[in-house]
């Protein structure tokens, strides 16, 4: 493989999947935000206000590596990957144009009234500024993922003079079906991201019996939620994400089950390690004739086998796309075990003090990162070795004129500032969660303040 | 259709001046005429609820830039690639400065996140100067519309030009003054007190500067890009533009000198609207002439995207500003007036 390619596909898979992590919990949370907002109004109780400051200062904190992180995103198509948006600018500009048109815009106004306008405006006010932010987050979601989605199954466009696309149907890159699909899944990944945050915040405060009346607000709607969305991941929108590749991507879908031969009846492999030398699973758990149920619905359907393409139309990294793939599919399933245990024992009245469920729901809490990052991992890798699904090879995508010097140069550079946006990232959330809401028992209490020697 | 997108990325980046060029400039400044705690809060309290939404014109203007004329963006931002990554990292380093400051009272805390966010505004001001500088001037264009810049050659305009040179250089000087004295203006209108004269006394300071460094660089461009005047020798109306840049930096020492705050501050915008309005008139309809060979440049006519994408997206671009200068109505009134920090009130800076 040429370097300059390799490294080029590097940068922009380590700054889009660093990015990432942090967009989802701001996706995640924003609704969670609005719910806790909604239920101070209806029910007047002043806890729920104080949950909802809380997470919106570590949405606050989140943001701001979101946003730093994502001015990146944009540019690095030009400077990393110029013949892909020669190629295809023309259309998928206008996605990306639109997202910071409308979205950013909505979002930026009402973040700033969101956190900083909570004694300006009234409580009525307060709950709208916070609606606005999460449709705005959500809006941008849409905007990305429809990008995305047409990269994947590209629609409405034409060859227009020196080869490049030019769009011909604008409801149609945005009402891609792919998109809707791919936006559906991907947005329930978030709120499962922010879900189970909630729930591992509000299990370390009843754990280490600190603000124990919060910890049981964040518990409560953290499994609730993360039960709801863990389950629309898997059905319907993981399924129809399935059938879709099964139809649209059958490649893809071969490789990420590491099916060599089309066969009928397909087994679905459950756990083993693909081995592409020698075209086999290695120590297999199969569950016969799965696979071909959950794409076709129909126990001896075929399902197309990697054999069916030449070798050249391969995803080019099969082993890291079925892990991916199965990484993902295997958190997701634990998620909705951990989540319906837990919601059974909130609705008996004993998660609040069953010690063993609050470990693993704090201990859980990096796991849905690790889900979304492989999702994410399984639809572009699993897009390999096109670009454009069929019109554009990754090879052909990037910047032929900067060097694998140059691009190393700046990978480095975003490593470094990446580093340093962790540690600050990790402090401060820390900090806040250390601190905690504000007590609502009796009047306020004064913080205490250890002073400080001065030296 | 091309000339109108045209139009539309250069108001969208001449947007963006206005608007992130007074927090860059007040950033710039802030080290040296906030010179206690309070009142470099004052001075983020002054930015911190705008910047962000201020910020976002750089994005929409760059995607509008890639869906109207993908070759202008997929060409422009390979070919600068070295000094792009800086900027990036630059615009980080300036919104962690803003936004992690006051989250931990400690002097040594504030003070570190101080001297980032003024060391990037003044790099980033310089930094946007050298590629306005750069567009103009001409970069080494091959047959297939790319190019590659290193960071500088031998420092003279020619053929094989890096992305610093003499003229490049002044362009980036001329940027740093003409934000400062922006931002420095605009901290006038926003605060009252030493800030307020300290913040006057820049712009007093700055203003001969700035006038002398225009006269300058209009000189120095003439003499690097003689063709720069062809257009205006064409529509001679075109010579309406330096008159404006001419008559605003007089009105701005005017309404500086009697105080009218807002008057100068609005002189400011006009002047660098005029000189943005100046270049790509100059340039038009080149979008990125070429050092190598005239037929190589890039132009609105191929690099622009088809009709239909041209057409639609006007449609949805008109109703999203509707929407956007909406927001910023209302945000700007909503924060209008002098910052103190009594008024603070939930407010995080």
């Amino acid at each position: 493989m040429d370097s300059a390619l390799l490294i080029h596909r590097l940068h922009f898979a380590f700054t889009v999947t660093y990015h990432y992590l942090f967009p989802q919990l701001t996706m995640g949370l924003a609704p969670l935000i609005v719910i806790l907002k909604t239920l101070a109004l209806k029910t007047n109780d002043e806890r729920y206000d104080k949950a909802a400051r809380f997470w919106a200062k570590i949405f606050g904190i989140n943001f701001v590596i979101g946003v730093v992180t994502g001015i990146p995103m944009e540019f690095q198509f030009g400077t990393n990957w110029s013949h892909f948006s020669r190629f295809a600018g023309g259309v998928i500009g206008q996605t990306l144009a639109m997202e910071g048109c409308f979205a950013f815009f909505l979002e930026s106004t009402f973040l700033g009234l969101f956190l900083y306008g909570d004694k300006r405006l009234t409580r009525g006010q307060h709950w709208f500024a916070a609606l606005m932010v999460f449709l705005g987050s959500w809006l941008s979601g849409y905007f990305i993922v429809a990008t995305d989605a047409w990269m994947q199954n590209p629609v409405g466009y034409e060859r227009g003079a020196g080869g490049s696309l030019q769009l011909t149907s604008f409801w149609q890159l945005v009402l891609n079906p792919w998109a809707m699909l791919q936006y559906a899944h991907n947005m329930s990944g978030a709120v499962v991201t922010g879900a189970f945050v909630m729930a591992a915040v509000g299990a370390f405060y009843l754990l280490s019996q600190k603000h124990v009346e919060q910890g049981r607000i964040f518990v409560r709607l953290g499994v609730i939620a993360a039960l709801v969305f863990s389950v629309l991941q898997l059905f319907p929108t993981g399924d129809w994400a399935g059938r879709m590749l099964a139809q649209k991507q059958p490649v893809t879908l071969a490789a990420m089950e590491a099916l060599w031969e089309t066969q009928p009846g397909a087994p679905l492999v459950i756990l083993g390690q693909p081995n592409v030398a020698e075209q086999k699973i290695d120590n297999p758990i199969v569950v016969p004739k799965m696979l071909s149920f959950l794409t076709w619905r129909s126990w001896n359907a075929d399902v197309q086998g990697l054999n069916h393409v030449p070798k050249e139309d391969w995803p080019d990294n099969i082993p890291l796309l079925y892990y991916a793939y199965h990484i993902m599919v295997g958190l997701g399933t634990i998620f909705i075990a951990v989540s319906a245990i837990a919601a059974f024992l909130l609705w008996r009245n004993q998660l609040y003090s069953a010690r063993w469920m609050l470990w693993i729901l704090l201990l859980l809490a990096p796991f849905p990162y690790i889900a979304n990052t492989a999702g994410w991992m399984t639809a572009e890798i699993g897009r390999q070795p096109w670009l454009v699904y069929g019109l554009l090879r990754t090879v052909d995508g990037y910047s032929k004129l900067v060097s694998a010097g140059n691009a190393w140069f700046s990978f480095l550079g975003f490593m470094g500032m990446y580093t340093i946006l962790s540690m600050l990232f990790l402090f401060l959330v820390a900090r806040e969660i250390e601190h905690g809401p504000e007590p609502t028992d009796g009047p306020l209490l004064e913080r205490i303040q250890i002073p400080v020697e001065v030296r | 259709m091309a000339t109108l997108w045209f139009m539309i990325v250069a108001v969208m980046v001449a947007m963006y001046v206005l608007l992130d060029g007074f927090d860059i400039g007040a950033g710039a400044v802030h080290l040296f005429i906030a010179r206690n705690d309070d009142e470099r809060c004052t001075v983020l309290r002054a930015i911190g609820p705008v910047w962000d939404g201020n910020e976002v014109w750089l994005l929409a203007a760059g995607g509008t830039l890639y869906f109207a004329f993908p070759l202008l963006y997929a060409s422009s931002f390979s070919g600068f690639y070295l000094p792009l990554m800086m900027v990036l990292w630059l615009l980080m380093l300036r919104g962690i400065g803003i936004e992690f400051r006051t989250h931990i009272g400690d002097k040594l805390w504030k003070g570190f996140f101080d001297a980032i966010f003024g060391l990037s505004s003044i790099l980033l001001a310089i930094f946007f100067g050298a590629a306005l500088g750069n567009v103009v001037r001409g970069v080494p264009l091959n047959a297939d519309g790319y190019f590659f810049e290193p960071l500088w050659t031998n420092w003279r305009v020619g053929e094989q030009n890096g992305i610093l040179d003499w003229y490049t250089v002044i362009c980036g000087v001329v940027a740093l003054v003409t934000l400062v004295v922006h931002g420095s203006l605009y901290l006038a209108i926003k605060t009252e007190g030493n800030l307020n004269l300290r913040a006057r006394k820049v712009a007093s300071t700055f203003w001969p500067v700035q006038v002398l460094l225009t006269i300058f660089s209009l000189i120095a461009t003439v003499y690097v890009v003689p063709h720069v005047l062809d257009n205006y020798s064409k529509w001679p109306i075109g010579y309406l533009v330096p008159a404006i840049v001419i008559a605003s930096l007089a009105y701005l020492y005017f309404a500086h000198s009697r105080k009218n705050e807002k008057g100068a501050f609005l002189a400011s915008c006009a002047y660098i609207v005029g000189m943005l309005v100046g270049a790509a008139f100059a340039l038009y309809p080149n979008v990125l002439p070429a050092s190598t060979d005239a037929n190589y440049s890039l132009t609105i006519y191929n690099t622009a995207t088809g009709s239909h994408g041209m057409g639609v997206g006007f449609v949805w671009w008109t109703l999203a500003m509707i929407i956007a200068i909406g927001y910023f109505v209302f945000i700007y009134r909503m924060f209008r007036g002098k910052v103190t920090l009594e008024d603070g009130g939930g407010h995080g800076y």
